[in-house]
């Protein structure tokens, strides 16, 4: 590679490596990508690191505080409590990221179309987006799993469709900005079509805010989740779900507290580490960001 | 004043479709329900026809869906939210009768999370880059992370069940509002400090900061006087916004503590599938959020006239 050769790759990449190193040097950006590193892995190993299967039960050994065949206590049916929390990290996972995932699709397409089309089109969605966000998606979300019923796949989708609004005003606003952008002007005067306009040309650039989005939805989708799983509406037994652990530990908080209290210290932890790394993610890519 | 009021109509304005739209929401959401909702909430019940018939008919089901629109919109607006199934009584007056709980819940939540949040923000704004301002976001990014009913539960197990201060659930006098309302209020620390701070930097940024301390005014007076009472204005929209949140919050601060208000009447009636009750808490809280909004909105069109004439 020739010295000029190298100097314009510096330069083109010059921006994300700042942004990464600016990332990198946020202490607690980084903390909190270690949090959910550790929880990532915890995940995937969960056979390795449980020392029971989640839903083996011992009726001998019920309601017996931490100890070393039990790390964490056992539950009423003699269930280890660490290995089940061990297990949840994986229905954790799963439900941010299906929720997330979800979210991120309705909003930011509603987002591309209310911004770059304008007019008409923006009205409705602005309105669809506005009358949506009147709900705090908790309460919604429960009316709408009394009418499909509980269960974690209705939990998520529940979730998913009421709480989209986010991604789709910050989309807006940013396309808006972008629209009117020389580069776009330029692909629509050599006869770009709209589709390649909002995805090719538009869509690349909205992307930053929304990853910051998408990284502190994480978290709260997960906290929205595990509380309707808390009432009864999530998951259910034996499924090893963080908020349906602490429920089933509510009866005997008094005797056996370490039943309730161990899966939502999982939650707190994990949910401090995404909400650490959004943060860091936000000064980074887009300091001036409101989230 | 012509200006203003402009101002306050448009906004109202503005609100009447969110109103409609959240309707059109809540209506549907007895219609999300795969097969015969009437069988549904009548569930094991071994019912008769006429029991079927007599329910389709409460709810108003053997009517065309137009038809069903019209009429629950016509109730709802005037807040009468139908039959609830279980109680057999009006919705709304049930709901009414509890939501005064709930709203004393909410209050002494958000005054918790006022006399705390703010001054955190506030010392972070005033120590920016300093180990105050390090250990006081940390503080608020903890309560900006809590699982709600983890911390009830928490609350519960420390001061009820082993310090035995405080009674674990009903509501019999002040005692049993403290560990609710904590509850529900701690984690809106979180927030709230982080408003602050970020409100109270960007107005010490602005000119008149400088020409304050230029002029030689005790820094005291200038981060008090000067840059405070502007930094809190925005700070009190967003307190506006987060009620009806809190409100929504509440549904599982009152199931933990079996707190009589609105949020367990409509834990109680997922539960037994009572949709009347379901929606109409629903619709109460849309209602709470429009209305906020749109007090938000006149509050700082009140206090920044520029915002009027945009």
């Amino acid at each position: 590679m020739s010295e000029g050769e190298k100097r314009i790759r510096f330069k083109r990449s010059s921006q994300l490596r700042m942004e990464l190193l600016r990332l990198r040097r946020h202490r607690p950006a980084m903390i909190g990508l270690g949090i959910t590193l550790l929880v990532l892995l915890v995940a995937i190993f969960a056979p390795v690191i449980a020392p029971h299967p989640y839903d083996e039960q011992n009726l001998q050994r019920m309601f017996e505080g931490p100890s070393r065949d039990y790390p964490l206590g056992t539950d009423a049916v003699g269930r280890c409590v660490f290995s089940r929390i061990v297990y949840g990290s994986r229905i954790a996972f799963l439900v941010g990221i299906v929720v997330v995932s979800i979210e991120a699709g309705i909003g930011i397409t509603l987002g591309l179309l209310a911004g770059y089309f304008g007019g008409k089109v923006d009205t409705l969605i602005s309105g669809i987006t506005d009358t949506v966000w009147a709900f705090p998606p908790l309460v919604l979300a429960l009316g709408i799993v009394t009418a499909i019923g509980p269960g974690l796949f209705n939990v998520v989708a529940a979730i998913a469709v009421v709480s989209w609004a986010p991604f789709t005003r910050i989309t807006r606003a940013k396309v808006q900005s972008v629209r009117e952008r020389e580069f776009v002007e330029a692909g629509r005067a050599i006869g770009e079509s709209d589709a390649s306009l909002i995805l090719r040309y538009i869509l690349p650039n909205i992307m930053a805010p929304n990853l910051v989005l998408a990284t502190l939805t994480f978290p709260s989708a997960l906290l929205t989740a595990s509380a309707m799983s808390f009432l009864g509406f999530g998951a259910q037994p034996p499924t090893p779900d963080w908020g349906a652990l602490l429920n089933e530990g509510r009866e005997y908080l008094r005797s056996a507290p370490w039943i309730s209290t161990f899966p939502g210290l999982a939650i707190l932890i994990t949910v401090l580490g995404f909400n650490f790394l959004g943060d860091g993610l936000r000064d980074a890519f887009d300091p001036r960001l409101k989230l | 004043m012509t200006g203003m009021r402009r101002y306050v109509l448009t906004r109202i304005a503005a609100a009447i479709p969110v109103v409609l739209g959240a309707t059109v929401i809540v209506f549907s959401i007895m219609h999300l329900t795969p097969g015969d909702p009437v069988r549904l909430i009548l569930g094991f019940e071994r019912a008769s026809p006429e029991r079927i018939a007599e329910v389709r008919a409460q709810l108003g089901l053997d009517q065309p869906i137009y038809v069903q629109y019209v009429r629950w919109l016509s109730g709802a607006l005037r807040g009468d939210f139908g039959i609830s199934i279980a109680a057999k009584r009006s919705a709304s007056q049930l709901i009414f009768e509890r939501l005064p709980y709930t709203l004393e819940l909410t209050a002494t939540a958000m005054l918790i999370s006022i006399l705390l949040g703010i001054p955190l923000g506030v010392i972070s704004a005033v120590k920016q880059y300093t180990v105050v301002d390090h250990v006081s976001m940390a503080v608020a990014l903890f309560w900006l992370s809590m699982p709600v009913f983890w911390l009830g539960l928490m609350l519960m197990l420390l001061f009820g069940l082993r310090l035995g201060w405080l009674p674990i659930s009903g509501s019999s006098g002040i005692k049993s509002l403290i560990m609710p309302a904590l509850t529900l209020g701690l984690p809106e620390i979180g927030m709230l400090a982080r408003l602050m701070r970020s409100e109270m930097l960007e107005v010490l940024r602005e000119d008149y900061i400088m020409t304050a301390r230029a002029k030689g005014l005790r820094e005291l007076i200038v981060m008090y006087k000067h840059a405070l009472r502007n930094a809190i204005i925005s700070v009190m929209v967003y307190l506006f916004l987060q009620i009806p949140w809190l409100v929504g919050g509440a549904v599982v601060v009152e199931t933990v503590f079996a707190w009589p208000g609105m949020g367990r009447l409509m834990y109680k009636a997922i539960l037994t599938k009572d949709f009347p009750i379901v929606q109409g808490v629903i619709f109460v809280i849309a209602i709470l959020t429009v209305l906020f909004n749109l007090l938000g909105d006149i509050f700082t069109g009140f206090l920044d006239p520029r915002i009027r004439y945009e």
